[in-house]
């Protein structure tokens, strides 16, 4: 039995290696007027002030602080891939300090809840998701920084 | 009294509840009934302008030719909006600008639409460039994790409680009791809400607006058409409507985006986005938050009520919970919010709900809501968001 593939959730949002070894979302910037944007979606920048037809391919940075969390009690409708039986799980929005932006992510598996408080650094990790006949699909969750 | 107002001349509703028909069938009663209340006929309508719904098929995304057929085809011309929960505005707005260019005297308005039960979910298939989906595959966000994660920004930031939005259910229960259109009508104990199961924490099932089956329709017409009928004692006017959308650097986390833009290289705009949706309707109307008497307010989650509060100005930021607390937003206080019972009493008929926040109002300043009404109301508010960058504010004067 040959063991599967470890393949991202979807293509493109991030790096489980990026430059520092570390894993990284993936994302663009403006080279003329320096917005970041996640997901990338477009060749082009959205600010209305900037006029770039073009966006860098960039690795956010994968520290930030948590905004706010949510705890997720009951199983959301398909295409979510629910384990059977159904898992609760943690979302969390991080504001990235040097993108300016907030971030969704899951939390890490293991994640108390109950000691989760906003401000609280926070990075990123990369985790098994869910498994199809020959892959295991990976994906990118936030853990509290201990 | 400016030269935008358009004059409400009728107003109805099918109940909301689960009744699993066709939507269309709701729309239709909720026409009907606003027609009624405006003594006015199907064929007296120039133009219609419906709110879609995603749901229920193609009839769905051409929801004005859809009610048009149905009503019995008289030619009309019609139109089909999508806004997400902002769809009703939109039709609110397409018909009102319809008759301010004078190219209609009288305008119907329908939203109708048939909701399945539970989560709300992305339309089939896989499609990583579409938010939607992306957001419940590879996340799991559904919209109550949204009203979580905003809640409890509350509960950080402004030490509020799931007390205090536990509050706002009990209010809201309270209000709706004797609205005949409500679907939910039965008064919540603190205790009740504390059995509640967790949905999204600090969320219980009952702080979270229900997906319901609903209709609601307005006929509308210009200043001088309303001037022109027997009995103007009954007639309200739209003062303003905002359907704004954000300004980039949109920095607030809204659904469906799992990333908010970034600030860097721009500045932040003047106001939050829902704070930019009510001033543009004050702007128009020429009014402040001092002169309302009543408003309706999105209230997805009890937490979500709190927000409105501030971004239409009645308190200032983290001072929503002392304003619930002190009375003024429950009827009987100083500005009454939610009235109707709002979405926890009704549940949410996407396309039907900005309608039916208008169809509120209206009932409100005629002084014909009943055992719910608010004395000697002159000026009411309504606000929603819908998903995508929808803003949905009305303002009504009589």
């Amino acid at each position: 039995m040959t063991e599967k593939t470890r393949v991202p959730v979807v293509e493109g949002f991030f790096t489980e290696s990026g430059a520092d070894g570390q894993p990284h979302l993936l994302g663009g910037r403006c080279p003329r007027c320096g917005a970041y944007f996640f997901p990338k979606q477009y060749s082009f920048c959205r600010n209305p002030a900037c006029r770039s037809t073009e966006l860098d391919d960039v690795e956010l940075g994968n520290r930030g602080r948590l905004w706010s969390f949510t705890d997720n009690r009951f199983a959301p409708p398909p295409p979510y891939p629910a384990l059977d039986p159904f898992e609760p799980y943690g979302v969390a929005a991080v504001e990235l300090a040097e993108e300016q932006m907030i971030v969704l992510g899951q939390c890490a598996r293991g994640t108390d809840m109950g000691t989760l408080r906003a401000g609280q650094e926070m990075e990123l990790v990369v985790e098994d998701y869910f498994e199809t006949p020959d892959e295991v699909r990976r994906v990118w969750k936030w853990r509290a920084v201990r | 009294m400016s030269d935008h107002d358009v004059v409400v001349l009728g107003a109805g509703m099918h109940p909301w509840g689960k009744w699993g028909r066709n939507f269309v069938e709701y729309g239709v009663v909720a026409a009907r009934e606003a027609l009624a209340d405006a003594g006015l006929e199907w064929r007296d309508v120039q133009f219609l302008a419906a709110g879609n719904t995603m749901r229920n098929g193609y009839p769905g995304y051409v929801s004005g030719s859809t009610f048009a057929q149905a009503l019995g085809w008289q030619g009309v011309p019609t139109s089909s909006s999508y806004g997400a929960c902002a769809s009703g505005a939109m039709a609110i707005e397409v018909g009102r600008a319809r008759i301010l260019a004078g190219l209609a005297d009288v305008v119907l308005v329908v939203g109708a639409d048939t909701a399945p039960k539970g989560f709300f979910g992305p339309l089939p298939g896989e499609r990583p460039e579409d938010p939607d989906w992306l957001r419940f595959h590879v996340l799991g966000a559904t919209n109550p994790t949204y009203f979580g994660l905003y809640a409890r920004r509350r509960i950080e930031q402004y030490g509020a409680s799931p007390k205090d939005f536990a509050a706002v259910k009990v209010k809201n229960s309270r209000h709706g009791l004797t609205n005949k259109y409500a679907r939910y009508r039965k008064e919540f104990t603190f205790d009740e809400i504390d059995e509640s199961p967790v949905v999204a924490d600090p969320l219980r099932l009952v702080d979270i607006c229900a997906t319901s089956d609903g209709a609601a329709a307005l006929v509308l017409a210009s200043t001088e058409f309303a001037a022109r009928r027997d009995d103007t004692s009954r007639h309200v006017r739209i003062a303003a409507v905002s359907t704004v959308g954000p300004t980039y650097p949109n920095t607030y986390l809204d659904m469906p985006d799992i990333a908010t833009d970034s600030a860097v290289g721009a500045s932040l705009p003047e106001r939050s986005f829902r704070d930019a949706i009510a001033h543009a309707a004050y702007e128009e109307a020429g009014l402040g938050p001092e002169d309302l008497d009543v408003a309706e307010v999105y209230d997805l989650s009890t937490a979500l009520e709190l927000d409105w509060y501030e971004n239409i100005g009645l308190c200032a930021p983290g001072e929503a919970e002392a304003l619930l607390h002190s009375g003024a937003t429950t009827l009987g206080g100083r500005i009454p919010v939610n009235p109707s019972g709002g979405l926890a009493c009704f549940g949410e008929a996407i396309p039907a709900q900005a309608i039916a926040q208008v169809c509120e109002l209206t009932w409100q300043l005629r002084g014909e809501a009943g055992e719910r009404q608010v004395d000697g109301a002159r000026v009411g508010l309504s606000i929603n968001q819908g998903l995508f960058g929808h803003g949905s504010s009305v303002i009504v004067t009589r």
